[in-house]
């Protein structure tokens, strides 16, 4: 396998999905029921074709190599495989575009297209009778197609194209169900909180192209690397990076735009496996991993903050939540907020495992709840109930019996999200908790705060998983419609066996307690840092950092550490795993305690503290803290808008229509007098002259022959 | 002082003027056809005159044949012509003809 034949399998299987979205959509009425099966098998050629990507980019090797023909440059090296190309080339503006393929790359590939296949597999059975069936599985197709499209972009043009596109698919795919007034207005929420991080992305990439004059990744990097700042200021370029990151918060909803990924649940539930997971708020963690490299110590931090707010305050809101898939999105927020305080506190490698893993449990969550809303929404319509809410918990209870499967999958998954050992989701937790830990310990002062936060949450997020377990699966049913659920087939339980299997240990290290002995931290190596030394953390530096004395337990030097970062975190891996096993244990007891044993009533906890349970029940009261700031004033301000349109505007419209129409009498009244008259008096003339002469005309013959012969003696007397 | 060329010419003016004159004054127009006739004479008479003069040999008198017969041919058709209109009109008097000038 070439280098040059991994990126052309890199392009196909970045249009494969357009192709699927391409066909459903101009053929889809003809196809009819058959379009899930189309997209789904073009999807299975885009998971072989990725997983083939993966397998060679990752574990072989390609040497380096440059290659330039037909005007594109191929350029190979053991990190990366790119090709790049002019695509504009006019005096002014010269932009370099192209894509690349590296190992982040390859293995968001990977998880992009087995989900995205899963979703589609899944989505054959659970959409099934839908009206808009062909339209559903198109829109899947240009969402795989834009998020391959970020995964694969190697400059900021495709990167941002590519996550606006992800915005109208994501905006397309909330609002499915547009006949619902809630999802339609979901949709608009999610493209519109959109906007403002995307807004803040724009502009960090024009300070980045004003600056350097050039989009592409390595262009950019080199230059900061050969100390040119971006107007000569480590201000701007921590601006920048914050700026970039915008684009991230907002699609990967973080602290402060977070607030339209729980209306986000709107949409279809596989939609939501698949934004949750794989396509749209990967899209953000990714981004910043991309462009790492960039990040001066004071962005960095800035995302850790930003990161560690997210992950405690989504893990309050998810404890009170009553509707299924809302839990499970707070639960995402949460999760996301770990990924990005994880790459904010320089444990890159974590930061981005800890993605992948949450791919796959979270995929299996949000599946696992569609399939126990497909029977909750089955068995309500085989009672003619149309009353319950097949999406509240509160109506759901003992679905243990009645559909074991989905309960033991979900089961295991939620083990993985919790961080018990023998699960992915314990890798990765336990990793970026260590880095938190090791981060603090090197930094002190307030970064405490980001450890404990993280703490603070892995606990919450044990309870509150355990919470939604035991209520909805646990003890009798609540309902009639939940004692008559029946289990799903094997189209919706074989996606959720498989990303349940994913979530195993063994997947990604032999040892169940240790992530750095697995392929995963040899495949994705932190970026070199390209900010001068003095505006990066002292101990990120990479700088084939050694452990100068020997550890009193050991006989010989065991690691050969990256930075000093690293060797923290290698210290803090114990005591994090012990106290994070702790704390996600006491949650787990604790939800078994309230919820299942009944031995505290939470009710009374919550009436005792009514004020802490309403916050996170009214979820802190961002909606209406929105509603009233920046809603309102934008309503307002659309209102004074409206007024002055209406005064000025229109005033000085009918003011210009009043003048016209009047210059406009006038010119008529000109055109009738004058110009008519002119013409009257031509024709009148004419008429005139004609009625004299026609005098001549007697019509005698002889009258003729007179003049003729008049005229020919004149003309002799003349001539001659 | 024998005949010349000038005579013949003086002739045929004549003739032409009368010619002219009975066309523009009589009324009748079987008149006014022989007036046409006396034009078309005095046109024979100088045709005549200038071949006997002026070298124009024999071309002249075939020319004046030619002119007699043309005037033989006219006279048949005019005298069609002033048939139909004494049938349409019961009158030939050219000057209360006036229709052409509808």
């Amino acid at each position: 396998m070439t280098g040059e034949n991994l990126i052309i399998f890199g392009i196909v299987v970045l249009l494969l999905p357009l192709l699927s979205f391409v066909i459903n959509i101009f053929f889809g009425k003809k196809i009819g029921n058959k379009s899930g099966i189309v997209a789904t098998s073009i999807l299975g050629l885009v998971l072989i074709l990725s997983s083939i990507v993966f397998y060679f980019k990752v574990f072989t090797s390609f040497g380096s190599k440059i290659v330039h023909k037909n005007n594109i440059l191929w350029e190979f090296s053991d990190k990366i495989l790119q090709l790049k190309f002019t695509w504009i080339d006019q005096q002014s503006i010269q932009l370099k575009v192209g894509i690349g393929i590296d190992n982040l790359a390859a293995i968001m590939l990977v998880v992009v297209a087995l989900i995205s296949f899963l979703v589609h597999l899944f989505s054959i059975e659970y959409m099934a009778g839908d009206p808009r069936y062909s339209r559903y599985f198109a829109y899947l197709g240009l969402f795989t197609f834009s998020m391959n499209g970020i995964v694969l972009a190697n400059n900021f043009l495709f990167m941002y194209v590519f996550w606006e596109l992800v915005g109208i698919s994501s905006y397309l795919l909330i609002g499915f169900w547009y006949e619902k007034k809630s999802a339609s207005d979901a949709g608009k929420k999610a493209f519109l909180v959109n906007r403002v991080g995307d807004l803040g992305f724009f502009i960090g990439i024009m300070i980045l192209y004003f600056s350097y004059g050039t989009l592409l990744f390595d262009d950019i990097f080199s230059a900061i690397a050969q100390g040119k700042l971006p107007f000569d200021s480590e201000t701007v370029l921590t601006l920048a990076g914050i700026f970039v990151f915008c684009g991230a918060i907002g699609k990967s909803a973080q602290f402060p735009l977070h607030v339209w990924l729980p209306d986000a649940m709107e949409g279809p539930t596989p939609v939501s496996a698949l934004i949750h997971a794989a396509t749209m708020v990967a899209a953000g963690v990714y981004l910043t991993a991309r462009v790492y490299a960039m990040f001066t110590a004071s962005a960095l931090s800035f995302i850790a903050s930003i990161g560690a707010i997210t992950a405690f305050l989504a893990a309050t809101i998810a404890l009170t939540q009553v509707d299924f898939k809302r839990v499970l999105a707070y639960s995402t927020v949460s999760q996301l907020g770990y990924m990005i305080m994880s790459l904010g506190v320089g444990a890159y490698t974590m930061g981005f495992f800890h993605l992948v893993t949450h791919a796959w449990f979270k995929a299996a969550l949000f599946l696992g709840s569609g399939s126990v809303i497909h029977a909750m929404h089955h068995a309500a319509h085989h009672l003619g109930d149309h009353h319950t809410d097949p999406q509240d918990i509160r109506n759901m209870g003992g679905l243990r019996r009645t559909m074991p499967w989905t309960y033991r999958t979900f089961l295991f998954v939620t083990l993985a999200i919790c961080g018990v050992p023998l699960t992915s989701g314990f890798l990765s937790k336990d990793g970026i908790l260590a880095g938190t830990l090791a981060y603090a310990q090197l930094t002190g002062g307030w970064h405490w705060l980001i450890p404990i936060a993280g703490f603070a949450s892995a606990g919450l997020t044990a309870f509150y998983m355990f919470r939604l377990l035991i209520i909805s699966f646990h003890g009798e049913p609540k309902t009639d419609v939940a004692k008559h659920t029946k289990e799903n087939n094997w189209i919706i339980l074989l996606p959720l066996f498989v990303l349940s299997i994913l979530s195993f240990w063994f997947f990604y290290s032999p040892n169940p307690l240790d992530a750095h002995q697995g392929w995963f931290p040899k495949a994705i190596v932190q970026p070199k840092s390209v900010v001068p030394d003095e505006h990066q953390w002292e101990f990120l530096l990479i700088n084939g950092y050694q452990k100068s004395e020997v550890a009193p337990h050991s006989s010989q030097i065991s690691h050969h550490y990256l930075n000093e970062f690293e060797e923290a975190m290698h210290h803090s891996h114990y005591p994090a795993m012990f106290l994070s096993l702790l704390i996600a244990g006491t949650g787990i007891l604790f939800a078994f305690l309230f919820y299942q044993f009944k031995i505290f009533n939470p009710d009374t906890l919550a009436n005792q503290f009514s004020f802490l349970y309403k916050l996170s029940f009214r979820k802190w009261y961002f909606d209406e803290i929105y509603n009233a700031t920046v809603v309102a004033f934008t309503v307002g301000f659309s209102k004074v808008s409206a007024l002055f349109d209406l005064k000025v505007i229109d005033g000085i419209v009918n003011g210009s229509a009043w003048i016209t129409r009047h210059f406009g009498y006038f010119i008529g009244h000109f055109d009738n007098i004058v110009i008519d008259g002119l013409v009257n008096l031509i024709a009148n003339a004419t008429g005139f002259f004609g009625s004299i002469v026609r005098y001549l005309q007697t019509g005698r013959v002889q009258t003729y022959v007179a003049f003729a012969v008049t005229g020919l003696v004149l003309l002799i007397y003349f001539l001659l | 002082m024998g005949i010349g060329l000038t005579h013949y010419i003086v002739l045929s003016a004549i003739l032409f003027g009368l010619g002219i004159f009975a066309i523009i004054t009589r009324k009748n127009a079987v008149l006014v056809l022989m007036g046409v006739e006396l034009v078309l004479n005095s046109a024979n008479i100088n045709f005549i005159a200038f071949a006997k003069f002026n070298k124009m040999n024999i071309d002249g008198h075939i020319a004046a044949i030619f002119v007699i017969m043309l005037a033989a041919i006219e006279v048949a058709v005019a005298l069609a012509i002033v048939l139909n209109i004494y049938q349409n009109y019961k009158h030939i008097n050219v000057d209360e003809i006036d229709s052409l000038k509808d």
